[in-house]
Parts: structure tokens; sequence; C-alpha cells
């Protein structure tokens, strides 16, 4: 039998991830609401413009900074545990290469896709097996994002036990502004995927049920 | 989708809400050490200590890092900053050979230790200053602490406020009963006469305002700790 469009590992993975890092975020901004701002005391970050905003109150979870301290610190297992099954999945499998960036591969489609959307090109990139280069290149930066969050995360939770890290990291204060850029950022890509989504309902069907692979190799139309 | 299909389907999805409703109950942040938030705080405690190092050391940092004089945030658990009441000693006691009642003017006399790093508060901020006192490891050598005492329990003068700590982290070489905060005597807002400074915890565990120092065979809770901050809080 041919594999699914999404396979049952990442298929399972992809929806526990998305409750984990619902948590993840809530619980984040919860804490990041102590001290809403970045930079060291008296050496605050001058570019960042919400310095003693705190985050919007129905955007966090855990109700308190205790609270929210070890929602954070029970779900980071979770959300690691299962990263760890998605990448060895991501790795053994081969679906790293119908879903990793590949600069020779996808570049030149990626860049055909920037400008269809932004109708500056008529006709649709082409895609290569599941996904267009643009896709491969967003779900790529995900990954690295997840990548910046949990060592910036591990910098902010053990800065002289991970004394090292916390150094390459530019140090206590700039690990905590990665942390929070890379968490942005991650919305940002949630938001922009969630829109696409709505657009193609399609890909919500395959990545909750599994769906089956065209001719191609691509998700059947 | 088939009939059987779509059974399937809806009692799967009906059964992880079912899972996540329990797991909803068994985390519940307002209970942190509770449920399955305190079984993953014993858990973080073990990898903490796992990862915990006697010899690494938080970096010392240079002048130019320190927090500009007064800026240094200073917190109180009551309403005001309490006083040292008259003939104030440290009273050092539990599982030790000689127990000892020390003067400032004594601890002051005891090898001097100074540490400029990074200081790291459990709301998130960061400030730096030097600190000035004695190192606990030097202490548990005065009274000949028993190594049967794995804790140890630190005790205010103010009412209700104390804090417990692990021996390792106690016996670390940052951390210090300390009198002097950026060369000058330590400012009532910082602990005055003499607080718990470490390189190895977050600011909560670094009890002010110091009377009582013992060395026991279990652990206790503390101020902050009772209200549901983690016990270990390692950095």
């Amino acid at each position: 039998m041919a594999r699914p469009v999404q396979p049952l590992v990442i298929r399972f993975t992809h929806w526990v991830n998305l409750v984990t890092l619902l948590v993840m975020a809530g619980s984040g901004l919860r804490i990041l609401a102590a001290f809403p701002q970045l930079g060291a005391v008296s050496f605050p970050y001058r570019w960042y413009p919400f310095q003693g905003d705190p985050p919007p109150g129905a955007l966090t979870v855990g109700g308190w900074l205790g609270g929210a301290r070890h929602l954070h610190f029970a779900f980071a297992w979770l959300l690691v545990l299962n990263a760890a099954l998605y990448l060895v999945y991501f790795a053994a499998s081969g679906e790293w290469r119908e879903r990793l960036f590949l600069p020779w591969r996808d570049a030149r489609s990626a860049w055909h896709t920037v400008l269809h959307d932004l109708r500056l090109r008529r006709e649709p990139p082409a895609s290569v097996g599941l996904y267009n280069g643009a896709q491969r290149l967003a779900y790529t930066a995900a990954l690295a994002l997840g990548v910046l969050c949990v060592l910036s995360g591990l910098a902010l939770y053990k800065p002289v036990q991970l004394r090292v890290l916390t150094a390459a990291l530019g140090g206590y204060d700039a690990a905590r502004a990665l942390h929070l850029l890379a968490l942005s950022l991650l919305a940002l890509f949630t938001l922009v995927h969630v829109v696409q989504v709505l657009l193609h309902p399609r890909t919500l069907l395959d990545m909750t049920l599994g769906g089956r692979r065209g001719e191609d190799g691509g998700a059947r139309p | 989708m088939s009939a059987q299909g779509r059974r399937r389907f809806l009692s799967r999805a009906l059964g992880a809400a079912g899972l996540a409703a329990a797991g909803g109950l068994a985390c519940d942040p307002s209970r942190p050490s509770r449920g399955l938030l305190g079984l993953s705080e014993r858990w973080n405690e073990w990898i903490e200590r796992f990862l915990f190092d006697r010899s690494r050391l938080a970096p010392e940092l240079p002048a130019e890092a320190e927090t500009p004089p007064g800026m240094f945030p200073a917190y109180r658990i009551g309403d005001f900053y309490p006083e040292a009441p008259g003939g104030w000693a440290l009273t050092v006691g539990g599982l030790v050979a000689r127990p000892a009642t020390l003067s400032l003017d004594e601890l002051k006399r005891l090898p001097r230790t100074r540490l400029r790093v990074r200081h790291h508060c459990v709301e998130g901020w960061s400030a730096v200053a030097s600190w000035e006192g004695v190192r606990l490891s030097e202490l548990a050598r005065l009274v000949g602490a028993d190594p049967r005492a794995r804790y140890v329990e630190f005790r205010s003068f103010e009412e209700g406020y104390y804090s417990c700590w692990d021996l390792e982290s106690v016996l670390h070489p940052q951390t210090i009963l300390a009198y002097g905060m950026d060369g000058a005597p330590l400012a009532p807002e910082y602990g005055a006469p003499l607080r718990l400074y470490s390189g190895v915890k977050l600011g909560y565990k670094m009890v002010k305002y110091l009377s009582v120092v013992s060395f026991l065979p279990m652990r206790t809770g503390g101020y902050w700790e009772n209200q549901g901050y983690e016990w270990f809080a390692g950095v």
C-alpha cells in the first residue's frame, strides 16, 4: 500500500505539537507578563517596541507566574519528546526529502511562488512531489524556529549550568529576546499556515486522515 | 468516509477529548505541586541535580556590568523592610558537631569572598551587583556539619520568611552569607545585616535578614515555595 500524503507519525506529532505549542506559548507569555521588558535591569533593549507592555491576558495560560512556570517546564518535555519522535521518523523514513528545503531544488520554485502570490507572475509555481519550494521553505523555517526556541529556552532555564550555550546565544538577556523572537516568528508562520489551510481545506483532511498520494507522488487534487 | 470509519473517527476524537480533560484536571496551575505538575517538578529537580556541577561557576562579570546604584530591584514580603533586633547574631545548628552563634564581627573575621555574577529573578529580569561575605562551605567546616544533613534551612528574623536548599548548592563556592554589597555594608532593602547570596539559584531562594542556619536530614519548604514556586530553582 502506498504511503499516505501525511503518514501516521507525522499526523500524530503534528496535532500533539499544536496542543503543546499552544500551552507553551500561553504559559510563556504569562511568564513574560511578570517582567514585560527585554534587556537587563537598567539596560533595556532600545529596539524592543513593547517595553513595559504585558501581553494580552487572553493569550496567557496558567493564571500566575508560578503556575505558568510549572506548566511551561512540564509541557516542554512533551514538546521535546514529540519533536524527537517526529525527527527520528523524519530522518529514518526518508520523508525529509519531500519536506526539507533544498536550495538547489526548491529556491527557483519558492521565488516563483512569491511572484505568483504577488500577482507578478501568471503561471503557478512548479511543485516537486508533495510541496512547492515556498512551502518547503516555510516548513523548514518552522523547524529551525523550533530548534531556536528549545536552545534559547534551555539557556534561560539553566544559564549557569549551561553557560557555554548561554554565552553562544549572547548571554541570558539576549537568549530571552531570542526566545520571544522565535515565538513571534512561529506565531506569524502559524497565521500564514492557517490562512493557507483555509484556502486549501483538502490539506486539513490529509493531515487528519492521511490522504492518498497521486501518481507523481503529490497529493491528489 | 464509510459509516464504520466515521464511527471509529468519532470514538477516537471522544477518547482524545476525555484524555485531555483528565490531563487538565491533573494539571492545575493554581496547585502546581500536585498532580502531573507536581510529578513533573520532581522529574525536573532530578534533571536539575543531574546538570548541577559543584565546580561549574557562574561567570564573574566586569565592573561595567554592574546595575547602577539604587537600581538593583529590592523586594520585600511585608509592608516595610525589617530591622535587625538589638544584639543580632547568627545561630548555626541542626546536625552539626559544634553549634555556633556568630556576631557580624565574627563573621567578618572568617575568610572573605567576593562575587560579581548575574542575578536571575524568577520574574525574568537580571541584574548585577558585587557581593562580599563568607562561603557557606567555610561555615559548614567551622561547625562540623554532619554529612547526613542533605538539606540546609535558612530562617530570617522576619516572621515566616525562610527557605530550604539542597546541600550541593549550599556548598557551591559561589554560595555565601553576604554582609556587603557594591563595596558598602548591606543596606536594609537588600537584607541587612546578613543575607544568603548565590550564583546558582534564582533570587527568591536567597533569604534576606538571616538569623538561623540549620543543617537538616530532610527538606522543608519556604515562604515562596509554600506558595507554589519551584523548590529547587537552580540556574
